[in-house]
């Protein structure tokens, strides 16, 4: 095993330049969750237009994998209509704890396909669903709100 | 070469160096501030109790019982010579966290009139760079009781700032409890400094020895401190064994912490008194193979000398300062000079994350640490949100620093390497 095949180079991009990395303020909901094991930290700010996913914004610090899952997260969920991003989050974490056994439809989780070898390193799968974690906790609220 | 143990001799002792990592791979272990490895006598020693002697110890009236107290209690006495004490003031626990919460329950459960008992107002002294196993027990002990909980800042090269230490451990203070070496910094504490302006004000004096008595000679009357806990695992002992060392008057008016069998004098339906320390503190069956195995361990550190390991640990220590902060991009968090400084090392490399670092340290069958290492309030004092921590014991040597000399630059490589594919 080498560093490329864990390291793909969509996720060493996403790394360098994040997208959606910017809080618009007045979220519907706003969430920080952190890895206790590491001390990483996504603060995720979640704005919803009747049932549309209007914007992921986010902050934080964290590894190549956490972040740039949080990038392609955001990427791939915003725009989308609540339920279809929902089912969006379930392939993607379906992939990541499949201990090496999925590869994931590119299709549906778009570039979250590169994170399939993080699923090999138990150590690593929190580090790629941080900020799919801290999206589901937002929208959880934000629909409590409404 | 000069100071320099033996390695690939004493590396034969220790089964975990015969297998690989990685697709064949030599491990280079650099985690032993975490946990050490195991020498072979050691775990004979477990094996042996249960195969030869296991009986529950201070109860039966036969010979395997007798058998098992006796190994059981030539352990306390091996780890209370060890420690220039005697076995009186020894006390087995299942590792250095419960060490330090017997103390702070002990002391929780003490009567008005005790030297022990906390009230508003009274102090707790502890500094920044605790591992949350000297910590918490206090911020709880102190939450439970009023007492405030002050501690003795940390400096910017991760030293302690002992500028203020007069009206820190001020007249107010009851307990000062401090950690020996740092398991981030790799800083050696001013002990003994410490110990007088806590007896100046007389407070008791507790100390975290469990980066200090794996890696060089400590002795409780030398330092005069009043209790001092480690854990058997980082000093090639096994899990599940730990230790508090206790001066014998304190320990005896101390309340007990766990209650049960074994710790008592006499029992009715509504009452009981309690046994002497230790036994006062040791209630249950205890850690029987695991006293037996950290009694071997000991036997096996001495036979090495804590003399030896620490000189071998002062040559690695220079060594890997050097080639450490050759590197470009790369800072020790902690102390760069070699005074009063321990064979740990935590660093950042500029443009990468610890946790990929040590990911790809990984792929090179080299076992680092990541992370905040138990001492969150520290790593927030010295912002930085994580680190990577190399931990050396005697069975390293210079070839293993290479290897993670050599594989901080490649892991360089990989991740600061210009891209070439553009986003689609
Ligand atoms: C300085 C220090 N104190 C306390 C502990 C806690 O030891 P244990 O987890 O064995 O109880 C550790 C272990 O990491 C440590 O390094």
């Amino acid at each position: 095993m080498n560093l490329d095949s864990l390291y793909q180079e969509v996720i060493l991009d996403h790394y360098k330049n994040p997208l959606n990395k910017k809080l618009i303020p007045n979220p519907i909901a706003q969430v920080t969750h952190l890895n206790t094991s590491c001390g990483d930290e996504i603060i995720l700010n979640l704005h919803l237009n009747g049932d549309l996913v209007e914007h992921i914004t986010w902050e934080g610090i964290g590894c190549s994998i956490s972040q740039a899952s949080t990038s392609v997260m955001s990427d791939l969920l915003t725009g989308k209509q609540i339920n279809e991003a929902m089912s969006i989050l379930e392939s993607f974490v379906e992939v990541i704890q499949s201990k090496g056994k999925l590869n994931g439809d590119e299709e549906i989780i778009g570039d979250g396909v590169a994170f399939a070898g993080v699923s090999k390193f138990p150590a690593r799968v929190k580090c790629a669903l941080i900020g799919w974690m801290a999206f589901k906790d937002a929208l959880s609220q934000g629909l409590a709100k409404k | 070469m000069s100071g320099l143990l033996d390695v690939t001799t004493i590396k034969r002792d220790f089964p975990i160096f015969n297998r690989t990592i990685r697709d064949g791979q030599r491990l280079i272990y650099l985690d032993s501030g975490a946990t050490s490895h195991k020498p072979k006598i050691v775990l004979d020693a477990e094996r042996d109790f249960y195969e030869n002697h296991n009986s529950a110890v201070h109860r039966g009236a036969h010979q395997l019982a007798e058998e098992a107290t006796e190994l059981f209690e030539e352990a306390r006495l091996e780890v209370a010579r060890f420690l220039n004490s005697d076995g009186s003031e020894i006390v087995f626990t299942k590792n250095a966290t419960e060490s330090l919460n017997l103390l702070a329950y002990s002391f929780s459960n003490s009567s008005k009139n005790s030297r022990f008992h906390l009230n508003p107002g009274d102090r707790i002294v502890v500094t920044e760079m605790e591992h949350h196993a000297n910590l918490i027990p206090w911020q709880q002990l102190a939450a439970r009781t009023g007492a405030e909980l002050t501690w003795l800042p940390v400096t910017t090269d991760g030293r302690l700032d002992l500028s203020s230490i007069d009206s820190i451990i001020n007249a107010k203070t009851k307990i000062v409890a401090i950690t020996h070496q740092s398991n981030v910094l790799g800083t050696i504490n001013p002990i003994k400094e410490i110990v007088a302006a806590a007896r100046n004000v007389g407070a008791l004096f507790i100390l975290d020895a469990c980066q200090s008595v794996p890696h060089f000679k400590v002795d409780v009357k030398d330092l005069d401190i009043d209790f001092l806990a480690f854990s058997g695992h980082k000093a090639v002992g096994p899990t599940g064994v730990g230790t508090l060392w206790g001066r014998a008057e304190l320990l005896n008016e101390m309340e007990p912490f766990l209650t049960g069998g074994s710790m008592i004098e006499s029992v009715t339906m509504s009452s009981a008194t309690f046994a002497e320390a230790p036994q006062r503190f040791e209630a249950g069956v205890p850690n029987m193979a695991q006293a037996v195995g950290l009694g071997a361990a000991i036997r096996y550190l001495n036979g090495i000398g804590m003399e030896n390991i620490h000189n071998h640990e002062v040559a690695l220590t220079k060594y890997a300062l050097d080639k450490l902060q050759s590197i470009p991009g790369l800072k020790i968090i902690g102390p760069t000079e070699m005074k009063n400084r321990g064979a740990v090392f935590s660093f950042t490399m500029e443009n990468i994350h610890p946790h990929d670092l040590g990911q790809a340290l990984d792929q090179n069958g080299i076992a680092v640490r990541t992370g905040h290492h138990c001492a969150w309030p520290l790593m927030r004092v010295l912002n930085v949100p994580a680190t990577t921590r190399a931990s050396l014991y005697f069975y390293n040597d210079y070839s293993d620093i290479d290897a993670l000399i050599s594989g901080i630059y490649e892991a360089k490589e990989f991740f600061t390497a210009p891209r070439t594919k553009e986003r689609k």
